[in-house]
């Protein structure tokens, strides 16, 4: 009988442990799934910081660019430069033919005329000289030199030919090849061409959606706010308006897209693909998070701090003016700062409003279109090229890091603000 | 000059606050009591001033282009134009006032565009006027019930509550919006494909109503068999099964831990880590799962002789039920602490182990919480878009099998509208019909979570 109970406890004790591992466990898959995940956002994306350069000599041949001799600045603007760009590709392999001539071209990116002709405008003094000039790398040269590239596929599963690499390696081995900080990712535009792409474009359109809906969805959710918390009769219809609000901040995103496209575009015949419209979209997403965040830190104000002000006679709404909604702005100005960082990572609602055209200019105003931070990811990671998974990559660590620096802001004005009640 | 105008009522605001103001201090310099502080005075004034004149100002921008339209086109009324035609001269005639226009000038439509260019500077003149005499009548009756002395402070406060009140609709506005701009082109859709045939059928193929020449007329039967939508619908809760099968016990699991058995320090960093999960945006889960888990997963069957297919539900479904960990640990967590200490008190007493506590005491207690959060993890499921746009295939397979790739409501509505749409084909309507359907799912599993988690709150409290 002794035994007995004696073996009974120990499965207990056993089943306790059991469960309490399960739990451990659970929480340790979490973590792990974090950490794989921020590991390998990182690990193919940190190289998009660096780009290749192939630092090839240029003769600035004043005939073969159809200048005279003392040229003004506008001759200079003006002139061809696409011979002789490419006469300093082929001139890196003199005995080239036609066919590898072509490829030697297809080493530096198609904007290499134009980096030519910077470096002439930079400094005239240089026509009729030869000057060792950066070109940017074809993007599949770029990969090779990362490392990202398999070398050892047979030729014709590559889209860099072996004439290529050839030429390639001599130029590492002439230290010809050099990798800087990738400045045009966060100065140009989107591209079809990986090696020349950026999230200038993307970036801005961010900013602009992101300010659209603040303006919108911050008066109007916050008024709403002091409304059914102050004001609001207890009665059916303020009942039917906070279903509608909880109801809201769980209707899928995509939804809220179809609303843009149904209203927004064919009835209210906003132009399409622009940020104005996107923030408009979004901030009716942020509308019931930031109404119930508001709601939540008007009522965290102590009652005793509105009968005061009563007492003293103020009015109704002079009290909730002056004294209950100043009181709870730290907690709604939190709350609006996590709205918008949700806002900032939505994608399906933009795709439906045509944020997902192909923008190669930078947007000046909410009303020229463009696309977004979340959008551009997808537009990259649907794209074939090689080039474009590391842009991918590098483009999730800066959304990231605004997501991060918004939400420490949250917690920073919530933890430094807000007042403790007790 | 809309701009300039608008400034100037903003400015003609803010000099009547300071100017009501003023005129407060006034009578309180003739030894009269003030019915109210000075600066409501000023309050009163600026409402006067601004809120008549932007409601004119509002009114005029939405009704000017269609009445100048009217106007212009009225010159063509009994020539039997078809509306397109109409909408197009009128096109060219602003183009041509705007001196934009390229094609061969007709003297008809040069007179429009003149009538149009005389329209509009009528229309900009006598907005101003009557704006500006807006402003005058109502601040003079303003100023007059100011030197009066009468109540300023409740009408005020009465137009900053309407003010409150107006806000507060938004919310019923925009569910309001949602249905409108789903409703009618699902009516249209259901005229041409039977209800029958979208909720039984079990071909999903929409591609094929996009051959179609737009001259000829739309012929119903043309599209049977193509708008069947049992594929997508299996599909989406197929998928959002297999991310619950994730979800729910590490969620689950993980909430239980921090609620009861996690010392301070490991939940104090445990808990906002797994809610990171939470923060990371949906395209970056598909992304991870299109480009990791996905040829993962088919190298992995390959090597056990499995066909895999690249964008298989299991990796789709599988980063999805990542992604709600956070939502059903940090709701559960919340539903656990929440039940009574009494409860575990009393257990304790009678000799039970902690984890015999949870499982017969604390979680039949917060069932219905729990329940709640999973309902609201499945909605969320069922909603998610990014992940199965770029990790799940884009054919609708009707498939039981993990492996195989099939597709979701909201992938077919991003694939239908990527790009541009022609409002009244059945294949934009197809996937307002499916926005619609997705809608009503996720409104009855809110609407029911909802009410059970607000039950559960209500029996502890």
């Amino acid at each position: 009988m002794n035994k007995n109970k004696e073996q009974l406890l120990n499965k207990r004790y056993k089943a306790e442990q059991r469960f309490r591992l399960y739990g451990q466990s659970a929480i340790f898959m979490a973590l792990l799934f974090l950490t794989i995940f921020i590991f390998k956002i990182f690990s193919t994306g940190y190289s998009a910081f660096q780009k290749t350069w192939l630092i090839v000599p240029v003769n600035f041949d004043a005939e073969l660019m159809m200048l005279d001799e003392n040229p003004t600045k506008q001759d200079i603007e003006d002139a061809d430069y696409y011979e002789i760009a490419l006469q300093s590709m082929w001139n890196l392999d003199p005995n080239a033919n036609e066919d590898q001539q072509n490829q030697l071209k297809r080493m530096v990116s198609y904007f290499f005329e134009r980096e030519i002709k910077q470096e002439l405008l930079k400094d005239p003094n240089l026509l009729g000289k030869t000057k060792e000039v950066y070109l940017t790398a074809s993007d599949d040269l770029d990969q090779v030199f990362k490392g990202n590239y398999p070398r050892d596929l047979p030729e014709d599963q590559r889209r860099v030919s072996d004439y290529q690499l050839k030429i390639f390696d001599q130029l590492v081995a002439n230290g010809n090849v050099e990798s800087k900080f990738n400045i045009s990712f966060f100065t140009n535009a989107d591209s079809r061409e990986a090696e020349l792409a950026g999230i200038a474009s993307s970036f801005m359109g961010s900013i602009f959606s992101i300010l659209v809906c603040l303006m919108i969805a911050f008066p109007v959710a916050v008024l709403a706010a002091i409304y059914l918390e102050e004001f609001a009769p207890k009665n059916r219809f303020t009942d039917f308006i906070e279903v509608n609000i909880n109801n809201l901040a769980a209707v899928p995103s995509i939804v809220f897209g179809l609303l843009g496209l149904g209203v927004l575009l064919a009835i209210f015949q906003l132009p399409r693909s622009t940020p104005l419209v996107g923030g408009i979209t979004l901030s009716l997403m942020t509308l019931p998070t930031i109404i119930i965040a508001a709601r939540a830190s008007l009522k965290a104000v102590p009652p005793s701090i509105r009968e005061a002000a009563l007492a003293m006679g103020a009015s109704r709404m002079q009290t909730t003016m002056h004294h209950t909604v100043p009181l709870s702005m730290p907690g709604t100005l939190s709350g609006t700062i996590i709205g918008l960082a949700q806002a900032l990572g939505e994608t399906a609602p933009l795709i439906l409003i045509g944020m997902v055209a192909f923008v190669n200019t930078i947007p000046g105003s909410p009303m020229d279109p463009a696309a977004s931070l979340p959008v551009q990811i997808y537009i990259w990671a649907e794209s074939a090229e090689r080039g474009f998974v590391e842009k991918v990559s590098a483009c999730i660590m800066v959304l990231l890091g605004f997501l991060i620096i918004m939400n420490l802001f949250a917690q920073i004005i919530r933890h430094k603000f807000e007042k403790k009640w007790s | 000059m809309n701009l300039i105008l608008f400034t100037f009522i903003v400015l003609l605001g803010f000099t009547s606050y300071y100017f009501g103001r003023k005129k407060a201090y006034t009578i309180q310099s003739t030894k009269k009591r003030l019915t109210a502080l000075p600066q409501f005075y000023g309050y009163y004034l600026a409402i006067w001033c601004a809120i008549p004149a932007f409601i004119i100002f509002s009114l005029w921008a939405i009704f000017e282009p269609t009445i100048v339209k009217l106007l212009v086109l009225s010159d063509y009324s009994n020539q039997g134009y078809l509306d397109d035609e109409l909408n197009l001269i009128y096109e060219k005639t602003k183009a041509l006032s705007r001196g934009q226009f390229t094609g061969e000038i007709t003297p008809f439509i040069e007179a429009s565009a003149e009538k149009y260019l005389s329209l509009r500077s009528i229309a900009q003149s006598s907005k101003v006027v009557i704006v500006l005499s807006a402003i005058i009548a109502s601040v003079a009756y303003a100023y007059k019930r100011i030197s009066s002395n009468s109540r300023t402070r409740e009408p005020v406060e009465k137009f900053l509550k309407a003010v409150l009140f107006t806000a507060s609709l938004a919310a019923i506005l925009t569910t309001v919006g949602i249905v409108f701009s789903l409703i009618f082109q699902t009516i249209d859709f259901f005229k041409v494909i039977p209800l029958f045939d979208f909720v039984f059928g079990t071909h999903w193929y929409p591609a094929k109503a996009f051959v179609r020449d737009s001259s000829e007329a739309l012929d119903p039967s043309m599209y049977s068999d193509t708008f069947g939508a049992v594929p997508i619908f299996a599909g989406t809760f197929f998928i959002a099964f297999i991310a619950m099968c994730v979800a729910i016990p590490i969620g689950l699991m993980s909430g239980i831990y921090l609620a009861e058995y996690a010392s301070y320090k490991v939940r104090q960093y445990a808990k906002p880590l797994i809610e990171i999960l939470a923060g990371i945006p949906t395209v970056v889960y598909g992304f991870f799962a299109a480009l990791t888990v996905g040829p993962f997963l088919k190298e992995l069957g390959t090597s056990m002789g499995l066909e895999v297919s690249a964008e298989s539900a299991l990796a789709a479904g599988g980063v999805m039920g990542i992604m709600i960990i956070p939502f059903i640990s940090s709701l559960s967590d919340d539903v656990i602490t929440s039940v009574p200490q009494s409860l575990r008190d009393g257990s304790y007493a009678m000799g039970a182990t902690k984890s015999e506590t949870i499982k017969r005491v604390i979680f039949p207690a917060a069932l219905p919480g729990i329940v709640g959060s999973i309902l609201l993890g499945v909605s969320r499921a069922i909603g998610e878009t990014m992940i199965v746009v770029m990790a799940s295939g884009l054919a609708a397979n009707l498939t039981l099998n993990p492996l195989e790739s099939t597709s979701t409501i909201t992938a077919q509505i991003v694939v239908i509208l990527i790009g541009d749409q022609a409002f009244g084909d059945p294949k934009t309507q197809a996937a307002f019909a499916l926005g619609m359907s997705l809608f009503l799912v996720t409104l009855c599993l809110n609407i029911v979570a909802l009410r059970v988690v607000k039950k559960y709150r209500e029996k502890y409290e």
